[in-house]
Order: structure tokens, then sequence, then C-alpha cells
């Protein structure tokens, strides 16, 4: 059975071409559409966190922005160029004739010297400007003055303020890291376990913390304010819930704030019994993993709690910083978490209040 | 002149009365005429070659073939179920992902299934789906009986089945690999994945990459091998380009990865330390010995999938494709260069600026042979006359989304750029814009394009059409919001995420375009086994196309061509025509034509082909191929088996396997005159 060459008649053929065309309009619609709507959400920390194509916050993402505007206009301009010249070569005009006769192997040539030449020089250019967008970013403008070592664990991080010269000022803790602003800020990056990866959007790209090395980057914030970030290298089952928070502060906030962080828990409010037994229930089933510097609680292998209560988040990020929902991980936290390395702890209801008083006072 | 293949029954000298008899294989001398001749269909010698190539009845010929064409469908079809299997994975994950927070699977049972998505596709689908292509269709578009080497044909396909059985047993066991396709090192290891599921995986990747290897050896053979007298290299079909170069690309890139994943077997159960940083190994081999594997593996699946659209699309545009030339050179090119880009998979791992400029400049380049392909398309469209049947929506389809993935994937070759892209759904949106748009595309055209010729039927125009525009917008509204996800910084492989991140309506959107596109290949799904029974008969060339297969009955015989035709020019069987059309309007001259199809040389002495040289293809040798046989089968069992054993460390029954495959290839490489290459004399050289 040959092919019914006279199904193909001009109203079908521009039928095709109009839903082709009108599919590629509609999608080019589509980018605009999103884009504005993903601008729409403003601010960025209620609306999208992680959104860095429209949110750069400091010089080691603010180049890589533009660059990701410049290609994304580019890659729109390509797909929509090349979906009319796919349309336009289906619906042109052509003479009438017997759909069976085959045209020659003649012309056409000139499409393709054309089309490539021009895409090579575009190629071209957008390397330029990708390489000198690198240069730009893969090391800041002065030597940082302060590094921060990161640890990533299953599904964790561990966060060590230690290059101060003066041991009183270094300190470990956990997924919270503070940074001034306005200048660059070291983060040397390993891990405990298997790869992740450290990647807070708006302050800079991402680096794998690979076991047995370490890797380093560079973050800075212009301005203060509180910035996301989420590991983004698939660690295992809890991978999806392993974020933190990088809040950048004025110099004399964040000097504050380290001096703070790196004296220990030593006494407590006299005569509150709640609290004294909070703490021995602390030690009883919390302290074989968790550190309070300054108690006898030095456990290693989960979050240093020392300063808890000046969080603002815990859980990697998972709940917000409330007695409630503290009690609610202590508890349930393989709900919360399932697969997670903390295990449902079972407190009876005093218990449970007095420890929760306890942990307050971790300020 | 007495013919010494055969022999009389009476004296030497009378050649009256008696019929001559053929001489069994093994007695044939070694050189004999070549001659040309004439078999019409339907003749005595038409049915005496059916005979000699035809498979046996029953389960015998299904466990015992070696014929190419049922081989080619079986991929087909085994790779379809795969595509499948993989197809439902991913529907379970978008419920699961449709909202924020959702608690329809745990973080367990979502890491199984995108692992096992991701094999499924890629390995158990991508590549087999377009073998399945080739092997059906190689012999008969080169103009040749078999692939070179028919037994390993057999054998790829066995072990190919018996590898994804493999790497699927221990799903319904809950034990699925669950540390993603690319299994990366210290979590694959096992101190962080003690079960076998790890192990299941990786030895099920050694087992397949024999399959992979023994195919793309055949595939490259018998391109060198078998080409029809007169199709030199330059008038191959760009089908042939494509699964050539990634057959070579696959030789080079397949032992890298199993080797990546032999040494994590040993690490895991004999007791090695490559992987293993507290004993000195090197988590980030890993990522290296996987990368340069796997980056070469995508071109593998995407170049002959561009080699069905250079050579099916100029028949809807009813002229030949627009610089064949270029588009060969650019396949091989972008092969070439994709063994250098390794390194844009792992932008993040903290490797030094200046090496990561290099394969960013080097993942730019290999865009440019894309664009030569590309517009070669549409000045094939632009300068041709389009027909608007199933097959030209799929491959005009194809163009758009294979500039879609091409462009984002320049976008993720910007260092910097990567540096936010990387691990996010962006990625993501580009992979299945590639994947997708370059291979699923193309495959479903090139089924509708093919199954006159496979079955002789035709599919169905109009249900054709609402499968195609139900797959394309389906899979658009999947995919394209992926981008914005991805832009929005919602990462890849997270079994939920929170509510309050801006990622929920993307998602939904997402989830419900994937039902969508999975209504599509239902729709086509019906089409396909509606038109098996009922579909309107195809005769031989039912689009008008110019190649070889397109000349022989569909379904083609079994022995495809009755005599070796004669090849000289890109499109045999439109010769005359396109010179006719270039001469304006002059008619067709007769002499003109220069191919033979209906006149060549007559191979009917058992099971023969002609084996040309390598370059212009001139006749060479007359090559002896194998009976059907069970020991591809045998030999595949028992090599499964082998894994199996080394999979439950039972040594005793690892070791009687081997002993198996050691006896199965002896049997098989058992040497037999039969089988030896015949060498053509010229007629005055014959001499009693």
């Amino acid at each position: 059975m040959r092919m019914r060459w006279r199904d193909a008649r001009p109203k079908r053929r521009g039928a095709v071409a109009l839903a082709l065309g009108g599919a590629a309009g509609l999608w080019g619609l589509a980018a605009l559409a999103a884009s504005s709507s993903a601008r729409a959400q403003q601010p960025a920390e209620q609306g999208a966190p992680l959104n860095y194509f429209l949110h750069a916050a400091g010089p080691a993402a603010a180049p890589t922005m533009r660059l990701g505007w410049t290609l994304t206009a580019l890659a729109v301009a390509v797909s929509t160029l090349v979906g009319l010249l796919l349309v336009m070569a289906i619906v042109r005009k052509r003479s009438p004739s017997d759909p069976a006769e085959l045209l020659p192997e003649r012309g056409g040539l000139t499409w393709i010297y054309v089309g490539t030449g021009v895409s090579s020089i575009v190629l071209l250019a957008m390397l330029v400007y990708v390489l000198v967008t690198l240069e730009r970013v893969a090391s800041p403008a002065q030597p940082p003055a302060l590094t921060v070592t990161v640890t990533a664990y299953d599904w964790w991080w561990k966060v060590a303020y230690d290059d101060a010269t003066d041991p009183a000022l270094n300190f470990v803790t956990a997924n919270e890291i503070h940074i001034p602003v306005g200048e660059p800020v070291k983060v040397a990056l390993r891990s405990a376990d298997v790869v992740h990866a450290f990647w807070v959007p708006q302050l800079a790209g991402k680096t794998q913390t690979i076991p047995g090395q370490t890797n380093e980057q560079w973050i800075e914030a212009d301005h203060a304010g509180v910035y996301r970030g989420q590991c983004s290298q698939f660690c295992g089952a809890q991978h999806a819930h392993m974020a933190f928070e990088v809040v950048a502060q004025s110099p004399a906030d964040f000097a504050a704030w380290r001096a703070a962080q790196a004296q220990g828990q030593g006494a407590q409010p006299a005569g509150n019994a709640d609290v004294a037994t909070g703490k021995r229930v602390f030690g009883e089933r919390c302290a074989g993993c968790h550190a309070i510097r300054g108690t006898d609680a030095q456990g290693t292998q989960a979050p240093d709690l020392t300063h808890l209560d000046s969080r603002h988040l815990i859980a990697a990020g998972a709940l917000s910083n409330t007695s409630a929902h503290q009690l609610d991980w202590i508890e349930h936290a393989q709900q919360i978490k399932p697969d997670s390395l903390m295990p449902d702890i079972v407190l009876t209801v005093a218990d449970a209040a007095a420890l929760s008083a306890y942990l307050s006072t971790l300020h | 002149m007495a013919d010494p293949t055969t022999r009389r029954a009476s004296q030497p000298g009378n050649h009256a009365a008696v019929p001559p008899v053929p001489l069994q294989a093994d007695m044939q001398p070694l050189s004999r005429p070549l001659r040309v001749g004439r078999i019409a269909p339907g003749s005595e010698e038409a049915e005496r070659l059916r005979q000699i190539w035809e498979a046996r009845p029953g389960w015998r010929g299904w466990f015992s073939t070696v014929d190419h064409k049922t081989i080619g469908l079986r991929y087909l079809v085994t790779a379809f179920i795969f595509l499948l299997a993989g197809g439902v994975e991913a529907l379970i994950m978008r419920v699961q992902l449709a909202r924020p927070n959702a608690t329809l699977l745990t973080p367990e049972q979502y890491n199984q299934l995108f692992t096992m998505h991701g094999v499924t596709m890629i390995f158990l689908y991508a590549l087999p789906v377009l073998s399945g292509f080739s092997n059906y269709l190689w012999p008969l578009i080169l103009g040749a009986r078999d692939m070179a080497f028919p037994r390993l044909n057999a054998l790829s396909y066995w072990v190919f089945v018996f590898a994804g059985l493999f790497l699927y047993s221990s799903f319904p066991l809950g034990e699925a690999p669950d540390a993603g396709w690319f299994n990366y090192a210290p979590l694959a290891g096992l101190e962080y994945n003690t079960g076998p599921n790890i192990d299941v995986y990786a030895l099920g990747m050694v087992l397949l990459g024999i399959s992979t290897t023994v195919g793309s050896i055949n595939f490259v053979v018998t391109l060198l091998r078998m080409r029809a007298p007169g199709m030199s290299l330059a008038r191959i079909p760009v089908l042939a380009w494509g699964t050539l170069t990634a057959s070579g690309g696959n030789l080079l890139a397949v032992p890298s990865v199993s080797l990546a994943f032999f040494l994590l077997w040993l690490d895991r159960r004999v007791g090695t330390h490559f992987f293993d940083v507290l004993n000195g190994g090197r988590p980030l081999l890993w990522q290296h010995l996987f990368w340069i594997f796997a980056h070469p593996w995508v071109y593998a699946v995407v170049l002959p999938a561009m080699g069905i659209v250079s050579d099916a699309l100029p028949v809807f545009c009813r002229r030949p494709l627009v610089g064949y030339g270029p588009v060969a050179i650019s396949t091989v090119a972008t092969m070439a260069i994709g063994f250098g880009v390794w390194i844009h998979h792992m932008f993040a791992t903290g490797i030094a600026a200046p090496v990561l400029s290099v394969f960013g400049a080097a993942s730019f380049v290999i865009t440019v042979p894309s664009a030569v392909a590309t517009f070669a398309w549409i000045a094939t469209i632009w300068t041709g006359r389009p027909v608007f049947r199933v097959p030209f929506l799929f491959f005009a389809g194809f163009v758009f989304l294979f500039v879609v993935g091409g462009v984002s994937g320049v976008m993720t070759a910007a260092v910097p750029l990567d540096w936010q892209l990387t691990d996010t759904y962006f990625v993501v949106a580009h992979l299945h814009y590639v994947l997708l748009g370059i291979n699923v595309f193309p495959v479903i055209g090139g089924i509708y394009f093919w199954f006159p010729k496979f079955t002789g039927r035709m599919m169905s125009e109009r249900l054709g059409r609402v499968g195609f525009w139900v797959m394309f917008v389906g899979f658009n509204v999947t995919f394209f919001p992926m981008h914005i996800a991805g832009l929005l910084g919602m990462p890849r492989r997270m079994y939920t995420y929170p509510a309050d991140m801006g990622w929920n309506t993307v998602n939904l959107i997402t989830s419900i375009g994937s039902f969508v596109f999975a209504l599509g290949v239902l729709i086509f799904l019906v089409d396909l086994f509606y038109s098996l029974k009922r579909g309107p008969q195809a005769g031989d060339n039912p689009w008008d196309a110019p190649t070889l297969e397109w000349a022989v009955a569909s379904p083609p015989p079994p022995y495809n061509f009755a005599v070796i035709p004669q090849v000289a020019s890109r499109h045999p069987l439109w010769e005359g025509r396109l010179e006719a059309a270039d001469d304006s309007g002059a008619a067709s001259r007769p002499g003109s034509r220069r191919s033979k199809l209906d006149e060549g040389f007559l191979l009917g002495e058992g099971r023969e082909a002609l084996g040309t040289t390598a370059l212009e293809a001139s006749p060479d040798v007359i090559l002896k191929m194998p009976e059907d046989s069970y020991t591809p089968f045998w030999l595949s069992l028992f090599a499964t088996l082998v894994f199996a054993g080394l999979l439950l460390h039972v040594v005793w029954f690892t070791a009687a396997m081997l002993a198996g495959c050691a006896v199965s290839i002896v049997i098989w490489l058992w040497p037999e005159r039969s089988l030896i290459q015949r060498e053509p004399q010229t007629v005055s050289d014959s001499g009693d």
C-alpha cells in the first residue's frame, strides 16, 4: 500500500504547523510567566529561600546570577528561534505538485554553514564570559580573615570555629553558621561519613564534602540576614532533611556572638529543681551522643547543644526551635526524620518537662 | 565446466540427466566461482533459501535461533517492558512528590525507586532499544544476510535479559539498590549499605557489560565486513554511522564501569580498600571511573537515535538528507569529544578551577557538532516537502526537544553556573529533555516507521496523531517546570520537601503532566497491539523510502536478500527519480539506474553471506554462517549463574557454573570445516 498522498492536504498541514507553533509560543510564554512568578515571590526568605536565580546576596554568587540570566535569555532565544524556524520550514508555501515526486539532492548546505557558524561564535563569546565569571567567583578578592570548618555528618552539619589564635574564641556548634557582613569567609569542608555537598545558594555555589580530603570554598554576604543552605549530594535516607542556615551579622554583632558561643555552660540558676532534674536526665539519656561544653556531657556523634537556645532551627532545619518542637523531636524523631540516627527517646511527662526546662537555659 | 560444489551421481563426463546434489557443507571445496544471477520471489530457489535460513519451529527455534530479525524484535520488546517498569517507578515517585511532606513512601522505598528508575531507563531501556533497531535493520540496510557473528548476537540478547532479571531480582524482596544509579562510594560501600542490594547492582552491571561489549563488537565487524558490494563508507545510512560510533564508544567506555563495579564488589565482599578512605582508598576514584564511562554512554544512547531521524525524516520530506557528510562527521566528532568532558559531572568535587575550565570548554565545543545535525534536519524540512504522517510528527517534535535539552546543557556546562545548577531539578529537566527527546521520541517515531517492515501491517494514523500530541504536551508539562524547580533551588533525590520552599506548584504541575505523558504512551501501546492484529497490509515500501530494507518483502524472508544486491548510491530505491528531478523535469532514463537489486551474487550452498572489503565494499570472500544453536542460551545462563553464585557466596556453585561456561565455550568454538570462509574464484580460474 502506497502512502495516500492525497491526505497531505494543505489545511491539515497548516493545522499541524499551527499546533506546533502554538506549542513553541506557549512554551515561551510559560518560561516568561514562570520566571515572573518566581520574581513575585518576595521576599526570598519567605518565598523560595533557595532561589539563587533571582537573589544573590554576595560577590561569590552575584556574578553567577548575572551569568545565569544571560545564558537563560540565550537558551530561551535559541529555543524560540529554532521552534520558529521549524514551524516556518513546515508551513512555508510550496508550489503544488504530486506528493509522490522526489526533490533533488541539492541545496540546504548554507543552513548548516550559517547555523553552525553563528552558533560557534555565540558559544565562543559565552565561553569567554563563563571563564571570566569563573575567575571572579572561584576565589575572593582578598584573603579571608575568618575560616569556618564544616564537617558534614549523616544528616547534620558540625560547625567548628577553630581558626582563632586565642583558644578562648574557638568552639564547636551545629547547623547554624554566623559570619560577619562584608568580608569573605573561607569554609573548609570535610565529611565524617559519605559524600555530602555544602550549598547556600544565595551566597555561593556548592562544593562536595568528601571523606578523606578537605575541600574549600568561600562565602560572603553584602547584607545582614539569614540565608538557608541545603545538602545537595545524595547521602542516604535523610538527605532531604539536611538543611542549615548562614546568619550574616554586622562585625560587632558577630564578635559578640562568637565570644558568647565560645563560653561553656557552667553554673546554673540556683534553686531550680526542674532544671537540675533536666540536667540529670540529659546526662543519662543524651550525653552519650551530644555534648554541652562545661558539663559532663561530652558526646561527639551528634550536634553540639551547648547553646541550643540561641539557634533558630533544630534537626538540621526540619523544625523551628521551640520547646514543643524540641520535645517532639526528642520523643518522635523517627517519625519526623525516619531512619535518621536520632532514636525516639521515651520520656515520662515529668522528665520531659524537666528536660525542656533545662534545654531552655542553654542560651 | 563441472561445478565443484556439487557432485554427479553418474560417471564424470556425463552431464546429461541427473540433477546436481549439493555437497555437504563440510565437504565443499575451499574456493569456488562466485556467480551472479536472479532469483524470482516464490521460485524454487527462493523456497530452498527459506528452508536453509528458517529457524526451527516451536520452542526449539525459540531457544536456538540466531536470526538477527528475531533477536532485534526481542530486544525491542524487552526494552519496552523495562521502559514501562521504569515509567511506573517514576509515576509512583511523582505521586509522592505531588505535594509537600507526603507520606506515601518511606525514604528507603523512595531511594530504591529512584535508583531502579535510573538503572532501568539508562541501562535496560535506552541502549537495548537502539540495539534492537540496529540488530533488526543493519543487515537489511547494509545489504547483508545476517550480522557477522549470529551466535554472538543471540548471546548478547540472552545476557541482556538475564542481567535485567538479575538486577530486578532483589526488588520484590525490598532489597533493590538504593544509592542512586550513580552509586557513589562510600554510600555504596559496605559500611553504609550492608545488604545484598549493592552487590546485585555491581554484579548485574558487570554481567550486562558482557552483553554490551559483544553487541558492540558485532556491529563494528558487520559494518566493516558485510556491506553489500558497492556500499562504500560514504553510502551507508546515518543509522549505521550512529550505531558504529556508539559501538566504538562503548568498547572503550564499558571497561571503565565494569572495573568500577568490580572494584566496589571486591571492596564489599573480598576485603580490598579501593574506595575505603579509612584504609587509604579514595572515594573520588569512584566518581572518575563512573563518569569516564557514563558520559560517553549518554552519547551512545542518543547517536543511533539521531541516525534514525537522519534516515527517516528525509523520507517524509521527499528528498535526501541535507549535508550527509557533515552529519556523519558530526556523529563521530560528538563521540570523540564525549570522551573528554566527563568532569562536567564533577564540577562541585573540589577539583581546581583551571582543570574545570578545560572540561567546561570541551563541554561547550561538543555543542557544535550537534548544531550541524540540527541545521541539517531543519534544512531538510525547509528544502523538502513535508508529509504529515505520524513518524514525521515524532521527528519534528524531536528536533525541538533536542534543542531545548541542548541549550539547558550549555547552561550546565558553564562552570560557575553549574555550581548552582548541579544536583538540582534543573539537571533532571535537562537530562529528561535529552534522553526522552533524543531517544524516546525518535524510537517511537522509528517504530511507526518500521512497524510495516517488521510486521507487514501499518499502524494507525489517527491513534498515532492523538498519541503524539498527548505525549508531546504531557512531556513538556512534566519536565519544563523542573527547570523552574531547579532554579528555585530544589535539590535532586529528595523523597519529600518542606511546604515553605516555594516548590509546591511546580511539583504538582509536573506530577499531573507525568500522568498525561503516561496516557500518551498507553495510547501508543493500544495502537501497537491493535495494529498487530488489524492494521492494514503494508506491502514492501509503503513510505516510498530509498534504503535497501524497503526492497524486500514486509516482513522480510529469513534470508533477507535472495541475491546480494549491488549498491551504487546512498539511495538505491530512489535512483533515476532523483536524477530526473535534478534535470528539471526530464523523464527518468532507464539506463541511469545503477544499483542492481534484482540481480546479484548467488549464495545458496547452505547459510552463506558475502564478505566485502572495509572501505570500498568490494566482494572479498564467501562467509559461511553458523546454523541455529542452543549454545548462546546455555552460555548466557551459566554466566548469569556464575554471578548468582558470587552474589550468594557459594563457591562450589560458582565453580560448577564456571565449568559450564567453559564447556559451552569449547562447544561453541569447536572448529568446523563447514564454517571456513570460501574464496571466490574468477570464472577463468575454475579449472576442473
